[in-house]
């Protein structure tokens, strides 16, 4: 049988401290839940630095890549537009009166791929089901998970350590 | 910690000032072009371009104490070692404005020939006489330039020397005090000065606001006197900030690895790395909506600014400008990693230098040589001496005082920063 602690915080620097303890003695930390983000936690528990930036650019540049696209079938190759006798013949010449639109579309594909996939990394989307232990880490409270399937230490021996920090709350709990 | 400026370091930047010294000599007997345009206006972009870095420093100086800043406090003593160049730059400055205006020495500035500003003259003899209403005898001025002589209220002589003299007059006078209150708190721990500090930045960033756009207008935007650009001082202003943010780096980059700073981490490079980028993003936008209003517009009197870059010999190098400056940090500083390493960092940031060097230089010499510029050893010569004699005053005005501050109430914030 498996067991899962949810170790339950009242400061985010109890928080830090104590995760730096329990880490110190080989402890692994499943996740931390918190109602904001805590800064410097993600060193201290392991977490691994998020690829968003890549997602971010690549979704950036479809976007600039369909602008780019759109614009030269909509008005030079499907129907050409004669605006202020700009050149309309050629992509390259009419560039500069893209760049406003290109630069808009770059940004909003790059910025609603991002917010979507940010979303679904987390299964926060909308009517998703809430997957943090305990509705207060919403609110004020913090929480560190640590699962004993992760770590070789025994279900006593880590209950031990995690009571030498200054918790708010322990609740230990079995699962398959 | 204190720096020692002495042995190689020092010898290099003289050879450096040397190689100026000569240019300078030699260029201005090599120059063929008439008054010595091209020597003069050489001159005009090196006093500016560094004039302009060493303004950066006092700005973001002013900057970081305005916002409370914390990250900053330990390379502060960089940013004031960095204005010392102020007076040299300005006092080139004021040369050439005054050879120009005073002494007829070249003509850079159009607006600076007299007759320009006078409907009808009266010639008797070799005198000529200008006036602006018709008298008996007098005839039309064919020099006279209506839209010059509109601008005449701005250009007149008292008023322009006085914003000149003004504004290089106003940043020496902060960059004395801000000077002096940061080596007297490394004496007398006070959080009183640091307010005092952080007031005057404040009324500094104010004065700063009016003066670096109106500078750009008087000694840059005017070459090119018919033609304006409501944009044009945030524009050069982007380009001084992000010229001095490169400056930083590549210059913290080599005192940390002469075993200086080394409290200085990568998080410090990183911040550093941030504005580089975001200045030249600020840089590439400004550029961007300069042009692109003037495009659309297509209006003659707006477009002969980018009709004598786009459709001359500066075509290529104009061009290639504007790349570099934008996509060369674009791509290579979007990513964390780039922006800590300092592998990276040196060769984009010497690639962005000169990038903004050439911008300045684009600025200048379209509108003064036309078509008669040359690019030859002269300018890399000027550019290497006028680099020498900035790291020399520089790298002197760090050597006068402790590299760390010692009593800035953020200086521990600075040291955890972390990122």
């Amino acid at each position: 049988m498996n067991k899962v602690f949810h170790v339950m915080y009242d400061d985010d620097d109890k928080l830090m401290e104590a995760a730096s303890a329990l880490v110190a003695k080989g402890i692994r930390v499943k996740d931390v839940f918190s109602p904001f983000p805590v800064h410097g936690i993600d060193p201290i528990i392991g977490v691994k630095r998020t690829r968003l930036g890549i997602v971010a650019f690549m979704f950036a540049t479809t976007g600039t890549t369909l602008a780019l696209l759109g614009m030269w079938y909509f008005m030079i190759s499907d129907w050409p537009m004669n605006i202020g006798g700009k050149p309309s013949f050629s992509l390259i010449e009419n560039l500069p009166a893209f760049i406003p639109v290109t630069f808009e579309f770059s940004v909003l594909c790059g910025a609603h791929g991002m917010a979507i996939t940010y979303l679904l990394r987390n299964g926060t989307l909308p009517g998703m089901p809430a997957t943090n232990p305990d509705p207060r880490t919403t609110d004020d409270k913090f929480v560190i998970e640590i699962t004993t399937e992760q770590n070789a230490l025994s279900a006593a021996e880590m209950e031990t350590a995690i009571k030498e920090t200054q918790l708010f709350e322990l609740s230990i709990k079995d699962y398959e | 910690m204190e720096f020692k400026f002495e042995g190689r370091t020092k010898l290099i930047t003289q050879i450096l000032m040397g190689i100026g010294l000569i240019a300078l000599i030699g260029g201005f007997m090599a120059d063929g072009t008439d008054h010595h345009q091209r020597w003069w206006a050489n001159l005009l972009v090196n006093g500016f371009f560094w004039f302009s870095i060493s303004l950066a420093a006092l700005f973001f100086y002013a900057l970081n104490y305005a916002v409370e800043a914390s990250w900053s406090a330990l390379i502060k003593r960089c940013f004031e070692a960095m204005w010392h160049f102020l007076p040299i730059g300005g006092g080139v400055i004021i040369v050439v404005l005054a050879a120009g205006h005073f002494f007829h020495a070249h003509h850079l500035y159009h607006w600076m020939d007299n007759s320009l500003y006078h409907e009808y003259m009266v010639v008797e003899g070799d005198t000529i006489e200008f006036m602006d209403e018709a008298t008996e005898g007098a005839v039309a001025n064919p020099n006279y330039d209506h839209i010059i002589a509109g601008k005449q209220p701005y250009f007149v002589t008292w008023f322009f020397w006085l914003r000149t003299l003004g504004y290089i007059g106003t940043f020496l006078i902060f960059a004395r005090l801000f000077r002096k209150w940061s080596l007297l708190e490394d004496e007398q721990p006070s959080l009183d000065l640091h307010y005092k500090q952080f007031k005057r930045s404040a009324v500094f960033l104010v004065v700063f606001a009016v003066f670096s756009s109106m500078l750009a207008w008087d000694w840059v935007m005017s070459i090119d006197v018919h033609w304006f650009s409501t944009l044009f001082g945030w524009y050069l202003f982007s380009g001084m900030w992000v010229s001095f943010m490169i400056m930083l780096n590549l210059g913290l980059i080599w005192l940390r690895s002469k075993g200086y700073y080394q409290e200085v981490s990568s998080s410090h490079m990183h911040d550093i790395s941030k504005w580089m980028f975001a200045i030249s993003m600020l840089w590439s936008y400004l550029w961007v909506s300069q042009f692109l209003l003037i495009w659309y517009a297509n209006i003659p009197e707006e477009v002969t600014y980018y009709t004598q870059r786009f459709f001359s010999d500066y075509q290529v190098p104009f061009l290639i400008t504007f790349f570099v400056n934008f996509a060369v940090p674009f791509y290579t500083l979007l990513p964390r990693d780039t922006k800590r390493n300092a592998n990276f960092i040196v060769p984009v940031g010497l690639l962005i230098f000169i990038g903004h060097f050439a911008d300045v230089y684009l600025l200048v010499i379209p509108g003064t040589l036309f078509d008669h510029n040359e690019f030859g050893i002269f300018e890399v010569a000027l550019f290497l001496g006028f680099l020498g004699l900035y790291l020399n005053r520089t790298l002197s005005a760090l050597s006068k005082a402790p590299l760390i501050p010692k009593n800035h109430p953020m200086l521990q914030e600075s040291k955890e920063l972390h990122y």
